[in-house]
């Protein structure tokens, strides 16, 4: 702060304190009136009585004085006077900080230095996991961690980036961004149409047989390159299995197709700046747990 | 002095007691509006785009200041759950200040870049189908109505005047940048940049 700015608020502070002061001395009065007990005021024959303050509330004022003089010199206040202590909010954050770090730095490197899959059925790991799920990861994957319209369950066998330890960190940390094209303009309308068929038929579902053949060979013109010639999917490319019945964007007829024409861009955001690595180790090892219960 | 004097003339009452309720103004807030760390913005911070600034009067618009406060305190338990505590350089061009006092939902002030856009979409459609416990109004008309591109420019030029730093380009660019967008992506925009430039590890 400026030295200007910080007289400004010692002056003004200084003067408020002797101005409250001096009109509580002033206006003092000890005694109450003997001959008239009133102010002299008289309205429609009511007459206002001039009694002496009551001690407990003068002296009440005079607490709060002095206790407002003692807090400026113990804490900051008086402009740029840091205080006599040497409090500052920042600081208190700062210990507040420190003393959580002392208290569980411990345990989380120890997490840490472990593998993954070691500490996956640990109950305490379990525990922290899933507060820290709760607080960063179940707006989208849901408090059972079951996943949600476009946010995929954690809890089943199916991954789309791959479910071991090493990936599932490494999609904490680095975020996942899906980049399935838009294929309506480039197949047309019967390509999308024959590929949805196709799609349903490699599911063991009902399909038009014709349609499904014509779509095969446009599959594996375009969506070979990802999805793999038998639609099984490719965890490098985050292409999703085709074949097991699990959909992120729904199984029907009409999705299928929504997401064939229109493409699927899903985004999982990347936490390495925000959560330490202990955290996401932690988080990593819950998530990995999930399946395997 | 005889109180007398001071109740029977009420034109001295009225000066007196604004110079005795001005101490507090004066000494606790006319420093501010002069100081370094209130007026000098953080390393990086820009005035909001178009599309944003847009984003942020629908964010106004609908009152999410009421439920959503914009300011995380410096104490441990906000920081782990919330991020780097704010700091005053990050709200120098915000006319007014968001900051809110009440916490019905979350607080927003680094929300930016913490969820997909589509997630922010399908929680702003109907925050039931992301968050089943949720309790947040849904707003699908945001995904109706366009926005006005005409007044954006004004907008801006009357920011400049109380002291952000648009460009003449800046506000030349103003209708084209937000022409034709739909109000739900002035709004998601204006989210995912919430509170980026400051980054802390948790």
């Amino acid at each position: 702060m400026a030295s200007f700015w910080s007289y400004w608020i010692i002056i003004l502070t200084t003067v408020t304190i002797v101005g409250i002061s001096w009109i509580l001395f002033a206006n003092r009065k000890r005694e109450q009136q003997p001959a008239d007990k009133t102010t002299g005021h008289e309205y429609d024959g009511i007459e206002e009585l001039d009694n002496p303050l009551p001690a407990w509330w003068f002296y009440m004022f005079v607490i709060t004085i002095v206790w407002g003089v003692g807090y400026l010199i113990v804490y900051p206040g008086m402009g740029n006077f840091a205080g006599a202590i040497g409090w500052t909010q920042v600081g208190q954050y700062d210990k507040e900080v420190a003393a959580a770090e002392q208290k569980y730095r411990d345990m989380r490197d120890r997490y840490l230095a472990l593998p993954i899959e070691e500490i996956a059925a640990d109950p305490a790991v379990r525990k922290m996991g899933m507060r820290m799920f709760a607080n960063n990861c179940a707006q989208c994957h849901g408090a059972d961690a079951k996943g949600r319209y476009g946010f995929p369950n954690l809890t089943d066998e199916d991954w789309i980036y791959g479910g071991e330890p090493a990936t599932i960190k490494a999609t904490l940390e680095n975020g996942r961004q899906a980049a399935m094209p838009a294929w309506g303009s480039i197949i047309g309308d019967k390509g999308v149409a024959d590929v949805t068929q196709y799609v349903l038929s490699i599911n063991g579902r009902d399909a038009n047989e014709s349609q499904a053949t014509a779509g095969q060979t446009v599959f594996q013109t375009y969506c070979v390159a990802c999805h793999g010639p038998e639609g099984l999917g490719n965890h490098a490319l985050g292409a999703p299995n085709l074949t097991n019945g699990v959909w992120l964007y729904g199984g029907s007829e009409e999705q299928i197709s929504q997401t064939i024409r229109a493409g699927r861009n899903g985004v999982m955001p990347a936490f390495k700046d925000t959560l330490s690595e202990d955290k996401i180790h932690i988080i990593a090892a819950y998530v990995y747990g999930l399946s395997k219960q | 002095m005889k109180h007398d004097a001071i109740e029977k003339n009420i034109g001295l009452m009225i000066i007196l007691i604004i110079v005795a309720l001005s101490f507090g103004t004066l000494v606790e807030l006319v420093p501010l509006l002069f100081s370094k760390e209130t007026n000098e913005p953080i390393a990086g911070l820009k005035p909001l785009p178009a599309l944003e600034l847009e984003g942020r009067d629908i964010y106004i618009r609908e009152g999410c200041n009421t439920c959503h406060s914009q300011m995380i305190r410096p104490l441990r338990a906000e920081t782990e759950r919330y991020g780097h505590y704010s700091v005053a350089g990050e709200f120098v061009y915000d006319h007014p200040f968001l900051w809110g006092s009440k916490r019905t939902g979350p607080d927003l002030a680094r929300v930016g870049k913490r969820y997909s856009d589509d997630w922010q979409r399908a929680h702003l459609y109907n925050p039931r189908d992301v968050v089943p416990e949720s309790n947040m109004p849904a707003f699908p008309w945001l995904f109706e109505d366009e926005i006005n591109p005409e007044v954006t420019g004004a907008k801006m030029a009357a920011l400049r005047k109380v002291g952000v730093p648009y460009t003449d380009d800046d506000i030349a660019g103003a209708s084209a940048a937000v022409a034709g967008r739909k109000e739900i992506d002035a709004l998601v925009a204006y989210l995912q940049q919430l509170g980026t430039l400051l980054q802390s590890r948790r």
